[in-house]
Order: structure tokens, then C-alpha cells, then sequence
């Protein structure tokens, strides 16, 4: 009996807990191959997983060996998790990699998971910001470079080799069971810092809305930059309560003080450099995304913060 | 003749809050709040505050209420002063409370205030809106009511010597109100500017700060009687859809000289700076 050959896909950041869901998701109807740069996961049968820094020569091997007709690339390390250096190393020039790869061996669907917040978060920002505002986070702290980098490598292979069909997400905060960034941790959290007199508007995604988000881009690959948010909002303080947080005010005046607090602490759900977001809104429009691939989230705000609620 | 307002003591006792802010237009999710921070919960709090102040602490009369569209875009045009956004919130209040039609109103304010501690959530909740123009294009095409003063804080930082000097006008309202047929309200605001006296900006602290002025001011801020002459929608609806910048300059100026009109209606109406 003929063996049935199913599209192969790579996808990186395999130990992360969005990757995970999405490989879940997807292994039925592809093969896929999952990669880390931290260490080889065990995703069981039938997924291929491989430890593999893309900045070896060696992760061009896996390359010859399978014949990609997709990758989803959502493997990064935060800004939380290594120096500026490594950061750099890794997401940008590994990106570039792997962009490098993808046209050698004809891949043809390639889908790069960003952060919104590459827009910045500035006291000047109008709501609703589209895929066509500037990215202003490196212009406020250096620890983004390697998030806005990033995007510029990938916009300029999203033109300059059109037949890569590269889709680049900008997602919220993307929050639930397993989701390790920033907003998360600290709404795991029990004591959470907020900023004295500071609430800013904010959106959250749950991270199965962002695995079916993710998917669908992949499978209708429409390729160009999209926003992914729900249009449902709700101010930074009252996601802390919702979470079942107590508040733990920081003072947030002179600007400098606070950063300072977190430069000591060296709290993880508190980084010093991302200070700016939890003092101004950076409120994205995703009506481009819901409209070109049909999507709209299913989890309310509230079965998202009921997660945090029962860590408590 | 100043109009009676409706108490919205009324709105409190009948416990009919709720059915009274239902009437306003607006995107909030679910947990209450628009794309701005607009908050339901945040105007019911504010509320009584409001009312406190526009009907006893500065006792305010407001002529032309009835030029304010029931329905609609619209930008409300007024000149600023106070070092506070009192005006604003004054305006924003008459609106609320228009006895001719209610409007939840938005505002376009200094883009340094979300950086003050507090101020710039609260502001945030009551439908005020940084002063970008993104902003109030994406608000006008939601049809809102939006408040303007295109002096900005060359307007609300001035001395208390330079009271009542209109300030220049940006342009930007009116090339918003050509491009996207929005009529102008024009608002005469008096009795703000001797609200809280300003006598000198320290710019060092201000600097210090991360504000755009540090005005050195008495410490408190004064009662008095505030005077709001709402003048008759202007029509800026250009005969082509690509019009010049010295037409939006030649624009502006009629409203400046409208504004300064309806602002000597307001001083030859008061008495005195507190009656």
C-alpha cells in the first residue's frame, strides 16, 4: 500500500507552549518537524524534533533531509531570557537564516510570529494603530532593537522575494495556561506591580484563539504584515484584579524612579526596559487579519483572566 | 438667556443611570471600555463630580445649546486657558447634560497629559483622546462629537497676563473638518482663564518633570463664574476634494475671529470675575 505523503512543516520554538498547540493542531493533516535552539522536545509520534541552533551549518542538514513546503517560525527568545547580544544573534541573524533557507529549498508558505510591540509604547500613540504605523520601540529602549530588526529583515524579504508568500503576525498580549511573556507572568503572579496612577488600555488574546489565529494564516497564507487583537479592551489595572492579583504600587514619578525599582528588583513580570507599557496604551487594530482570513477570537476576557483566577 | 439643564439628581434617584448613559453612542467591549479608554463606569463616577462643579462651584451659564447637532459628527472649537483642562471638562459636561440632545462627548487633549500620574486615565475614561489626527479621523467616521482646542498648550499653559489672547490656532482641526464634512461648533469659553492664575512657567522644573510647563500658580483653584457661548455650526464642506493649505488657513481664521466674537459676548455678559 502507497504510504500517504503529507505537506512537511517546520516549526520552530517547538518548547514553547504556543508552538506546542499548533504543532497539536496541525500534525494531522502535515508532517511536521519541530525545532529548538533550547533543547530537543518530545512531542511524540509522529514529529520529528530536533535541538538546533539555526546560526550552525548543521541546520541546513535538516533542510536536505525533509522537503519543506512551509515554515512557521515562532521560535524567539525574549527580551526577558538572554543578553542583547545573544537576543540578536538569534532572532535576527538566525532569522536571516533561516529566510535564507526557506528560498534556497523553494519553500513556498512561511509564516514569522512578531510582538506588538514593536509599535512602541509612547504617551503619543494614537488608538487603534494599523500595520502601516512606524515601529518606534527601538527609538525608546534598546532592549527591542532585536524585535524591530526583526520585523525590518522580514518586510524586506516579504517584498523582495515574493515567492516566499511570508505572512508576518503582530499579535496582543497573548495570555493562558503555559504562555511565558511578560503580561502573563505577571498576571500568574500573586502580588502584581502596577504603576502608581498609570492604567494603560491593553489587549489579550488567549493563546487558543492565537493557535487557530496562527493556523488559519498558515493554511489561507495571504501574505503581507497583519495585526492580531480582538477589538475588546480593558485598562491594565482591572486585568490585575480580574486575574485575582493584589496590586503592588510602584511609584511612578519622577519617570526614572521606576525603572530604577525595576533595574533592582530584576522581577521578570517587571523588566525595566518594557517600564513604558505599563504606563501608556498601545491599542492595535486587527480588522485587516479578521477580515482577510475570516477570524474572530472566541475566549471573552473574562475566560481568559478566570485561568489566572484559579492559580491563585 | 442661559437654559435650565435637567437635574441628573433625577438620574440618581430613579436609579435609571443605566438607561440614561445606554442612550449614548459608543464602542465599548466587555469589560466596559472603547478604543480610547472611554469608560461607562468611569463617566458614572465622574458624574456627580461634574455636575458639582459646573452647576456650583462655577456656576456655569451656557447660551446656544441648540447648535450642538443632536446626531453626527462634529467638532466643538474652543478656546483654552486654566493650566487644567477645567474647560474641557466644562464643555464636555453641557454636552452630557444638552437638554436639546445628549451627546457622550470626546475630547482632543494635550498629548503630554497621559504622562501625568492619574490625569491621563481619568481624562481617558471621560472620552478624552490624545490630539492626534489618526484619532479624530477615526472618531469623526464613528460619527462622535468631538472637542477641540487648537490652541493646545500654548492655549492652557498661558499667564495669567496674557488671558484671553487668543494663542495661535493649529490647522489641523480644520483640515480634519474639510476632509471628512464635519460641521464646527464654535465655543466662546470665559471665566477659566482667572480659574487658577498663573503668574510665571518654571521651565527647568518642568523640564525636570517631562511636562511642557510648570506654571507657578496660588494653590487653588478659584470659583469662578464660567461663561460658555456656543455659536451656529460653521460649514467648511469644500467645493473640491483637494483644497489648499491657505484655503484651511483662510478657514481657520474665520473660526479664531468667531471664537474671539463669542468670547467678548461671554466678558460683556459677567458682572464680575466670581458673579
Amino acid at each position: 500500500m502507497e504510504r500517504e505523503v503529507k505537506p512537511q512543516i517546520l516549526v520552530t520554538g517547538a518548547g514553547g507552549a504556543l508552538a506546542k498547540k499548533v504543532i497539536n493542531k496541525l500534525k494531522a493533516k502535515y508532517r511536521i518537524v519541530a525545532v529548538d535552539f533550547r533543547n530537543k522536545v518530545d512531542l511524540g509520534i509522529p514529529v520529528e524534533s530536533y535541538k538546533v541552533d539555526f546560526n550552525k551549518r548543521i541546520f541546513e542538514d535538516i533542510f536536505r533531509e525533509h522537503h519543506f513546503d512551509g515554515i512557521i517560525h515562532l521560535g524567539r527568545i525574549s527580551s526577558s531570557d538572554s543578553d542583547r547580544f545573544s537576543r540578536y544573534n538569534a532572532n535576527v541573524i538566525g532569522t536571516r537564516k533561516l529566510l535564507d533557507l526557506a528560498k534556497k529549498y523553494n519553500v513556498k508558505k512561511n509564516l514569522i510570529l512578531s510582538t506588538y510591540f514593536v509599535y512602541g509604547a509612547s504617551p503619543y500613540n494614537p488608538s487603534l494603530l494599523d500595520e502601516k504605523t512606524p515601529l518606534k520601540a527601538s527609538e525608546l529602549t534598546m532592549d527591542l532593537v532585536d524585535s524591530v530588526e526583526l520585523e525590518n529583515l522580514a518586510n524586506i524579504y516579504l517584498y523582495k522575494y515574493p515567492e516566499l508568500n511570508l505572512t508576518i503576525l503582530r499579535p496582543c498580549n497573548i495570555a493562558g495556561p503555559g504562555v511565558r511573556n511578560t503580561f502573563s507572568t505577571l498576571l500568574a503572579e500573586k502580588n502584581a506591580p502596577v504603576l502608581l496612577g498609570f492604567s494603560p488600555l491593553m489587549q489579550f488574546i488567549h493563546i487558543d484563539d492565537m493557535r487557530d489565529a496562527i493556523c488559519t494564516a498558515y493554511e489561507k497564507n495571504v501574505k503581507g504584515i497583519y495585526n492580531v487583537a480582538p477589538d475588546d479592551y480593558i485598562a491594565f489595572q482591572d486585568a490585575v484584579e480580574m486575574s485575582g492579583c493584589k496590586k503592588l504600587y510602584i511609584p511612578s514619578i519622577p519617570p526614572i524612579l521606576p525603572e530604577r525599582i525595576a533595574k533592582f528588583l530584576k522581577w521578570k513580570a517587571f523588566p525595566a526596559h518594557l517600564i513604558n507599557y505599563f504606563k501608556y496604551p498601545v491599542i492595535i487594530d486587527g480588522s485587516l487579519f479578521a477580515s482577510t482570513f475570516k477570524w474572530k477570537p472566541t475566549k471573552t476576557l473574562d475566560e481568559i483572566f478566570s485561568y489566572y483566577r484559579g492559580l491563585k | 438667556m442661559a437654559e435650565k439643564r435637567p437635574s441628573l439628581k433625577r438620574f440618581y434617584e430613579n436609579n435609571n443611570m443605566e438607561e440614561y448613559l445606554k442612550h449614548f453612542p459608543n464602542n465599548v467591549g466587555s469589560s466596559g471600555y472603547d478604543p480610547w479608554g472611554f469608560n461607562i463606569e468611569g463617566v458614572k463616577r465622574m458624574l456627580p463630580i461634574s455636575k458639582f462643579l459646573y452647576e456650583k462651584y462655577f456656576r456655569v451659564e451656557a447660551f446656544g445649546l441648540e447648535n450642538i447637532p443632536k446626531e453626527g459628527r462634529c467638532l466643538i472649537i474652543a478656546n483654552h486657558s486654566g493650566q487644567l483642562p477645567l474647560d474641557g471638562m466644562l464643555i464636555g459636561h453641557a454636552l452630557l447634560t444638552n437638554p436639546h440632545g445628549a451627546r457622550a462627548p470626546k475630547a482632543m487633549i494635550e498629548r503630554f497629559l497621559p504622562s501625568v500620574p492619574f490625569v491621563g486615565n481619568m481624562l481617558n475614561a471621560l472620552g478624552a483622546v490624545i490630539g492626534d489626527p489618526v484619532n479624530c479621523e477615526r472618531m469623526l467616521n464613528m460619527e462622535e462629537a468631538i472637542i477641540v482646542f487648537p490652541e493646545g498648550v500654548r492655549g492652557a499653559g498661558k499667564i495669567f497676563k496674557h488671558r484671553y489672547q487668543l494663542q495661535r490656532f493649529g490647522n489641523g482641526f480644520m483640515h480634519l473638518a474639510m476632509k471628512h464634512n464635519a460641521p464646527i461648533i464654535p465655543v466662546g469659553v470665559v471665566g477659566c482663564e482667572e480659574s487658577i492664575v498663573s503668574v510665571a512657567d518654571i521651565k527647568p522644573l518642568a523640564k525636570f518633570l517631562g511636562i511642557p510647563y510648570a506654571p507657578l500658580v496660588f494653590p487653588m483653584v478659584l470659583p469662578t463664574k464660567v461663561y460658555l457661548h456656543f455659536g451656529e455650526p460653521m460649514d467648511f464642506t469644500p467645493k473640491n476634494k483637494e483644497f489648499k493649505e491657505t484655503e484651511i488657513s483662510a478657514n481657520t481664521a474665520k473660526v479664531t475671529e468667531t471664537i474671539k466674537g463669542l468670547i467678548e459676548l461671554g466678558l460683556a455678559k459677567r458682572k464680575a470675575i466670581f458673579e
